[in-house]
């Protein structure tokens, strides 16, 4: 008797089966799980905190908060970050003081894990939310981060 | 199996298989080089070494705080547990005490990845069996926790979320009522899972009595996590040595004795429901407070040697550090669960079919970053 | 007398007064047989792109959807992709039975397919021990398998066809016995006649319960004849790779992947001229419109493929030794009480006929 009661739940467990799929597929029309990703630039937002590339915001001035302190460059386990720095001559303090000249981001060693922003004292990098990252040469993906002619903002001090 | 008497005429012979490096089933770049009888397994090799990133010699030349964003890299499926051994181990021997809230969402954002990474196990255990639909739903139920930890955390995989000392930055705002959503989703997801899959007749015979491993074989081949507890070896690090908030709530530690790949895989199973009742219990009462205690920006650990455990979702994880007294460790090692649990495959995967081979090591999640580190 | 149909009526009695007899009878062979070669290939795309929209439905996703309207031509793009593929090989395969294998099978499922009576006078080749070559022909795939796994000199696919040729020797017995079973009530080989004796009730509804456990039967071996999920041993893509078809590439692979979806078709089209009365409509409803019987007779077809596909994206795969069981320990047992009781049946009297 064993024998067709095993047949039996074991064909029952399988209708079970089937009908958790076949919910499913009658409520396929109500929409995919997936998404249309190239169809759907324009609407697909990232979460503001999503690591996608460090930039370094620009005000309209072109003036960035960056005093090439070098923590970032410290902080990071790669080396992802160059800092190219020379001292001058501050305009608004008339000291002699650190001015970056090239803040270079290789995006190609970067892991994303955030301990340069972390570490940061003037917030002069941030996240970039953009996640297109793939490019057809390597050299591109070494950013040079400070826009041309960019200073630093009146009055930032580390 | 039984031997059969029959004098033959045939000479069988055992040949080789090469599983992987390039395999479905060995998820990842594991290889495993097989003896086998026709179908039946006599030997299983394990071959390692293909994703090796010598991450333990990586982390005598960082830093401590850049040491966390490795450890990612190891068991990417339970990444943020795996952060926070680090940064419990770094704050025990800094003897620093961390805000009663970072505890706390320690431990949810760590059930959450334990929930995650079995979603995704679930998944591909039943593609491992031949149910490709599972792949689907278990990502669908990951994918809303992936989108809780970019939120929050800003990454969906390698979060690097903790520092020593506490949390890069605060949750979310909509953290909370996104995370009793998915409490409220999921609770509804995991009778299905049961419904498609572990009451299923055709699964149910293909993993009992598969695999076998007894009790003191889990100990001597120093299993831990599921697997070990699919043998009736309790051994669940969060209820002996419970850190973070663990010590505050109320759970049970899902036990089998069978030790069969259903024992196996019911205790993953029923670990889902227990880490939902302990996200449960925490997401109400967050208590205010710091969510990071000032540390100096070099951290030098006093000299001496630490040692710290935790419950990823495969097991057991140590991190042991030796310190110098330098901003360094001298030595790093960690104890990764899935090596052991690899190690213990040619012990019980012999004399199955290669059916059963694949079955048993989906129930063993392995992860092959973790194993080769 | 039918519209639409009297057309082949009237090509072959053009042929037949414009050529001599054996001019004339080659000329129709070859004109049939490019037609049922439209058929398979159509079908078979067809039913590749049905598989896949079906299982992303199964699976909350899209599906292919961008090649032509709601992706119509993909299994177009598909193969014309697959043409232009290089045809690689291993270096030591048996050349002559690794080029052979695919055509066994492809060759095996379009002989089948000619015996199919899609609607009345729609039937290229009514033999009248039809379903015996059905079964006869369609157990022919089988040895292509064997010979690819063989031919490529790879030991996945040596063991992928070694599993295929255990499934199909036992799982013949299980398909033959249950269409014996119902052979039992038409007393007829011939796929015409056995549509013939159904007009007084489909078969289901005359046999019953012995019809409807050989119906389930049949789905089940058929199933697993076509080496499809939950029985698809042969190729167990997480045990096996790709299983017998793993060494092949391009049109030959094609060639495989094709076939496994007429013969999903023609396993489905058996069942549902022995089992749902073929092109005859419900009821009757449109008898006198024999042009829609193909349209009965893809629905109901289709129906069936439903239901195997449905099988595919739910079920876990079986392990071999359970496969064997199954069929040896359950259906076989099953199948043979099956006969006893519907030859009793058939004795007593006790069929349902309208």
């Amino acid at each position: 008797m064993s024998y067709f009661s095993e047949i039996y739940n074991g064909v029952i467990t399988l209708l079970k089966g089937m009908s958790v799929t076949g919910k499913y597929f009658l409520n396929s029309r109500k929409g995919a799980i997936t998404q249309q990703y190239p169809d759907n630039r324009d609407t697909l937002k990232m979460f503001e905190r999503f690591r996608g590339e460090v930039i370094m915001p620009h005000d309209e001035k072109n003036e960035h908060t960056c005093t090439g302190c070098q923590k970032c460059e410290i902080a990071c386990p790669n080396g992802s970050i160059e800092i190219v720095w020379d001292r001058g001559i501050d305009e608004y303090s008339g000291k002699k003081k650190k001015k970056i000249d090239k803040f270079v981001y290789h995006l190609s060693l970067c892991t994303m894990c955030g301990l340069c922003i972390d570490v940061c004292p003037t917030d002069a990098i941030k996240w970039g939310q953009n996640f297109e990252n793939s490019v057809y040469d390597r050299t591109q993906l070494t950013r040079v981060l400070n826009r041309p002619g960019s200073k630093l903002r009146a009055g930032v001090e580390d | 199996m039984e031997s059969t008497t029959i004098k033959s005429n045939f000479k069988s012979e055992e040949y080789f298989i090469n599983m992987g490096p390039q395999h479905p089933a060995t998820h990842g770049v594991l290889r495993l080089l097989l003896t086998i009888d026709g179908e039946i397994i006599k030997k299983v090799e394990p071959d390692l070494g293909y994703i090796h990133r010598s991450i333990e010699k990586m982390c005598e030349r960082d830093s401590y705080q850049q040491i966390v964003h490795l450890t990612d890299r190891m068991d990417y499926l339970s990444a943020n547990i795996n952060n926070e051994a680090v940064c419990l181990c770094v704050e025990k021997a800094l003897e620093l005490e961390v805000p009663e809230r970072v505890r706390v969402i320690r431990t949810i954002i760590g059930e959450l990845t334990r929930i995650s990474s079995h979603c995704l196990w679930w998944g591909v255990m039943g593609m491992d069996v031949g149910a490709l639909t599972t792949f689907f739903y278990g990502f669908r139920d990951r994918e809303m926790l992936n989108d809780i930890f970019e939120e929050t955390c800003g990454a969906r995989l390698t979060m690097n979320y903790n520092v020593p000392g506490g949390l890069m930055f605060d949750i979310h705002p909509n953290f909370v009522s996104r995370v009793k959503e998915f409490i409220a989703h999921f609770k509804t997801k995991i009778p299905e899972y049961d419904r498609l899959l572990t009451e299923n007749v055709i699964f149910q015979k293909r993993t009992k009595g598969v695999g076998i491993l007894s009790r003191e074989d889990a100990i001597s081949f120093g299993a831990s996590g599921p697997v070990a507890r699919g043998s009736g070896y309790s051994c669940d690090v969060r209820k002996y040595h419970p850190y973070s908030a663990l010590d505050q709530v109320d759970f049970n530690e899902p036990l089998r004795t069978e030790g069969d790949t259903f024992a196996r895989y019911s205790v993953r199973i029923e670990e889902m429901w227990e880490s939902l009742s302990i996200v449960e219990q925490l997401i109400d009462n967050i208590p205010e407070g710091e969510y990071r205690v000032p540390t100096k920006a070099v951290i030098k650990l006093p000299k001496g040697e630490y040692y710290q455990k935790v419950e990823t979702a495969r097991g057991e994880l140590g991190v042991y550090i030796i310190s110098t007294g330098t901003k360094s460790p001298y030595r790093l090692k960690f104890r990764s669960p899935g090596f052991s649990n690899l190690s213990l495959l040619n012990h019980i995967a012999v004399g199955g079919k290669i059916g059963d081979l694949v079955a048993t090591m989906a129930t063993l999640d392995l992860v092959i970053p973790d194993i080769d580190r | 007398m039918i519209i639409g149909l009297s057309i082949t009526r009237d090509i072959h009695d053009w042929l037949y007064g414009a050529m001599p007899e054996w001019a004339a009878s080659l000329t129709e062979m070859v004109l049939i047989a490019l037609v049922y070669l439209g058929i398979f290939a159509v079908a078979g795309l067809f039913l590749v792109l049905l598989e896949r929209r079906i299982a992303a439905w199964f699976q909350q996703r899209l599906g292919p959807n961008r090649v032509g309207f709601q992706g119509l031509l993909q299994t177009m793009a598909d193969a014309l992709k697959l043409l232009s593929k290089e045809l690689t090989g291993t270096t030591k395969a048996d050349t002559f039975l690794y080029n052979l294998a695919p055509y066994f099978v492809i060759i095996s499922s379009l002989m089948a397919l000619s015996v199919f009576p899609f609607t009345r006078e729609f039937q290229a080749f009514d033999i009248n021990i039809g379903l015996f070559f059905l079964i006869a022909v369609s157990s022919i795939g089988v040895i292509g398998i064997l010979l690819g796994g063989w031919g490529s000199n790879n030991k996945y696919a040596l063991i992928g066809a070694m599993r295929s040729g255990v499934q199909t020797i036992s799982y013949e017995l299980s398909v033959g016995l249950s269409l014996l079973t119902m052979v039992l009530l038409t007393g007829t080989l011939q796929l015409s006649q056995i549509v013939e004796v159904q007009k007084s009730g489909w078969l289901i509804v005359q046999g019953h319960i012995p019809a409807i456990v050989a119906f389930m039967i049949f789905m089940i071996s058929g199933t697993a004849e076509t080496n499809r999920a939950p029985f698809d041993m042969v190729e167990a893509e997480s045990e096996l790779g790709a299983g017998f078809h793993t060494e092949y590439s391009g049109m030959k692979f094609a060639y495989f992947f094709l076939a496994e979806f007429i013969n999903m078709f023609i396993i489905c089209a058996i069942a549902t001229t022995v089992f749902f009365g073929a092109w005859l409509s419900p009821f009757g409803i449109t008898e006198s419109i024999p042009l829609l019987g193909v349209f009965w007779f893809l629905l109901k077809t289709l129906m069936l493929v439903f239901l195997m596909m449905w099988f595919r994206w739910t079920f876990p795969r079986l392990r071999i030794d359970q496969l064997l069981t199954l069929e040896w320990k359950y259906l076989l047992p099953m199948n043979l009480v099956n006969i006893v009781i519907m030859a009793v049946m058939v004795w007593l009297n006790l069929t349902i006929k309208f």
